[in-house]
């Protein structure tokens, strides 16, 4: 899928150092590159497996569409995106967002802004299998109030 | 024939994520689904469950030409 090629969403496990390296690669007037690597969490093994379910070409276009207002809010260079879909372990990565900017306080910003929307408003299904069985879940409260921050 | 796809918990409930149903507008798949699965049915307009038509969101009715893919989408979790 090459319709956005900012955005991946990817059924295998990847590197987020190797994702930061070829981000960084070639940028003359690019001052700062802030990176974000969420991770699967074990929930003192609640959560033996997370499983994320995506609609392809759906997801990737809605994530594309506030990742360009993004880049315009914080007149980004560039960003990149990659979300985990399928079934995740605890401690592998499930997202990873950069982003190039002039300056740093820009990089960050947008950074955290993109990760608000991803946790809260991107169109993912989530389901957590654990010990008890699997239960689908939705955004926490808390999710919402750091996306809301922004508006 | 327009593809039908369900996801989270929509799917789970169904036993089915993938289906292609006769209907030429979303009211006739609606009721397509709702005779061979009344809870389903019941479901698919239960809160915050929002329709995609070709992919883009719809409210309200929709007439569907040949080959159209309608998704159902509960409520979204974030990543």
């Amino acid at each position: 899928m090459t319709t956005f090629p900012s955005i991946s969403l990817t059924a295998e496990a990847f590197e987020p150092g190797a994702l930061v390296t070829t981000f960084c690669a070639g940028r003359d007037e690019t001052g700062a590159v802030a990176s974000f690597v969420g991770l699967a969490r074990a929930e003192q093994g609640q959560a033996r497996i997370l499983e994320l379910e995506a609609y392809p070409g759906f997801t990737d276009a809605a994530i594309a569409q506030f990742a360009e207002q993004a880049k315009a809010r914080f007149d980004l260079h560039d960003y990149r995106i990659v979300h985990r879909i399928g079934r995740i372990k605890p401690g592998e990565a499930i997202v990873f967002v950069a982003t190039a900017a002039g300056h740093r306080r820009a990089a960050f910003e947008a950074c955290d802004f993109l990760m608000d929307y991803l946790k809260s408003r991107a169109p993912f299904w989530k389901k957590e299998h654990g010990p008890d069985g699997e239960r689908w879940i939705e955004p926490t409260a808390r999710d919402r109030t750091d996306a809301e921050r922004w508006d | 024939m327009a593809r039908v796809l369900l996801f989270g918990r929509l799917a789970d409930q169904a036993g089915w994520r993938d289906r292609s149903v006769d209907a030429s507008s979303l009211a006739a798949l609606r009721a397509a689904l709702a005779a061979d699965d009344p809870d389903l049915a019941e479901a698919l307009v239960g809160p915050g469950v929002q329709v995609a038509v070709d992919k883009a969101i719809v409210r309200g009715e929709a007439s569907l030409a040949a080959a159209t893919e309608v998704a159902f989408l509960p409520p979204m979790s974030g990543g």
